[in-house]
């Protein structure tokens, strides 16, 4: 009989108190106001499994997340995920404000154009990752529905100068198109030249009839796009996007899918791999955090840890067999099993078939080939450092 | 959701289906549907003896893992080699080719009272 250790364990049973399998609680979280999104009934319709999400109730699957991993993977998908927040930033100084409070240099940012961001505290550790949206006459911020009340409320401690923040969460329907066919449907949605529209930058303009922010970027690797539309034309927009998507195959792509998609990816997740105990430079975020842009909450403790040299690295990790990696599974010392690191983020991988992880290791042992052990609750598995993305999409 | 009548249950969502002295075991439809796509199982090992509650194996889904209680004591009698090629077996058919191990049952009179009925373990999973 093989060993397995106490620590670890999940029932069955368990999995009720699974954050991604609590279905049952939904209706019974008492006091606390579960948030529907325009989609809510949509997706109970489609048969969505849902469940609460940072306050939300969301779909995590509406038929497989493997299947519905391979469908972004292949053609196209669509997400609701309209939990995320969003804030207008408005006010003569609102340039400047942004900037101190983010690490990514929002001075070289143009109109139509986003940045991947971070904000930090002083000491280095990430209060949250964000996007930067610059209009005309704002700055939008997009932020993660875990962390929007605790986002408001750093800004609004070191907000200065003349800007104003307002928090458009509530109103806001956000879609995203993603998968290698995403141009091809929304062109059948929109006079808008997607052509034009490059990696990272958006447009306003109208998608289905409907108002929109219609902005090159996502969460999942592939080509594609996120729409920010009023809650009054959710419903609209994303059934116009099916009607439109059937001869993509399109299908609706829930939370579960999103997770994996982003992990093949080495995409961070607040939460998971990055929090306030980790600064930019070792979560591998370094390309957006611009030191000599001028001052910005956190830079000089963030610089120091520059010059001291990094004492670990996200790394990505590929385990060798059978074993699946999990968030908080330890990362041992291939020789003398000393706990090394910690797996962030680990699932099978649906286009390659393995555990992959995302973790923290020494800096001595995050170049590409070191070798490390997982200890996959009590099992040890060989898992080795290689290059990331752990996929690559072939267009 | 398929909860078949003839069966027994626990409320670790495993099922038992009583045939002499051995003691078929699986995972309920219900579980396996909160599982998801079931992409690995650890199986035991043949002749391996076991006891009520103790961990017979584990299910790697794509989002969790999760280990399966033996609902009886004993001893494993036979194991489900298909599932190693086939893990998403337990997926499409949890009561059938999904089974998990064949227990040669030690003491199935007295242990057979902590089991549920279907109708006790539908009222769990509605609950």
């Amino acid at each position: 009989m093989f060993e397995l250790t106490d620590r670890d364990r999940l029932r069955l049973a368990d999995l009720l108190g699974n954050p991604y399998n609590i279905s049952s609680q939904i209706q019974s979280s008492g006091d606390n106001v579960v948030k529907k999104t325009a989609l809510t009934d949509s997706h109970r319709q489609l048969g969505a499994k849902m469940v609460e999400f940072a306050g939300f109730e969301m779909p995590v699957q509406y038929t497989s997340i493997r299947a519905e991993h391979l469908r972004v993977r292949t053609t196209v998908g669509v997400f609701d995920v309209s939990h995320m927040g969003e804030f207008y930033v408005t006010g003569p100084e609102r340039e400047a404000f942004v900037d101190y409070v983010t690490v990514n240099d929002v001075k070289s940012l143009s109109v139509g154009q986003v940045q991947y961001s971070c904000m930090c505290k002083p000491h280095g550790g990430i209060v949250d990752d964000l996007l930067v949206y610059r209009f005309p006459d704002r700055i939008m911020l997009v932020v993660n529905a875990s962390n929007m009340e605790k986002d408001l409320g750093w800004l609004k401690e070191n907000q200065r100068g003349s800007v104003q923040l307002e928090n458009r969460s509530d109103d806001v329907t956000l879609l995203a198109v993603q998968g290698r066919h995403a141009q091809s449907l929304m062109r059948k949605l929109t006079d808008t030249d997607l052509s034009q529209v490059k990696y990272y930058w958006f447009v306003e303009g109208r998608v289905a009839g409907a108002p929109a922010v219609i902005s090159r970027t996502g969460y999942t690797g592939e080509d594609g796009f996120e729409i920010y539309l009023a809650n009054r034309d959710g419903v609209t927009v994303w059934n116009a996007l099916f009607e439109a998507g059937r001869e993509f195959n399109l299908e609706p792509i829930g939370l579960g899918a999103r997770d994996s998609l982003r992990l093949e990816m080495k995409m961070c997740l607040y939460g998971n791999d990055i929090d306030e105990t980790t600064h930019p430079l070792e979560a591998g975020l370094g390309w957006i955090t611009k030191l000599n842009k001028g001052d910005f909450i956190g830079r000089d403790k963030i610089l120091a840890h520059k010059q001291a040299g990094l004492t670990r690295k996200l790394v990505g990790l590929e385990v060798e067999g059978a074993g699946f990696p999990r968030h908080g599974y330890a990362v041992l010392h291939k020789d003398n099993g000393r706990n090394i690191g910690a797996v962030t983020s680990g699932t099978v991988s649906p286009c390659l078939n393995k555990g992959i992880a995302m973790g923290y290791v020494p800096a001595e042992l995050s170049e590409i080939g070191s070798e490390v052990k997982i200890d996959c609750r009590g099992r040890m598995f060989p898992a080795k450092v290689v290059k990331t993305p752990f996929y690559l999409r072939p267009y | 959701m398929n909860i078949p009548k003839d069966l027994l249950y626990t409320k670790d969502h495993e099922w038992v289906r009583i045939e002499g002295d051995l003691a078929v075991v699986g995972i309920t439809d219900f579980a396996q549907g909160e599982l998801g796509d079931i992409v690995f199982v650890q199986l035991p090992e043949k002749g391996s003896r076991i006891a009520q509650g103790q961990s017979l194996g584990s299910i790697e889904a794509v989002k969790a893992v999760a280990d399966v209680y033996s609902p009886l004591s004993g001893e494993v009698a036979e194991v489900n080699a298909a599932l190693n090629d086939k893990p998403e077996l337990m997926n499409q058919e949890p009561y059938g080719g999904g089974w998990v191990v064949k227990i040669r049952t030690a003491n199935l009179a007295a242990e057979k009272a902590a089991l549920l009925n279907a109708a006790a373990y539908a009222d769990l999973t509605t609950a």
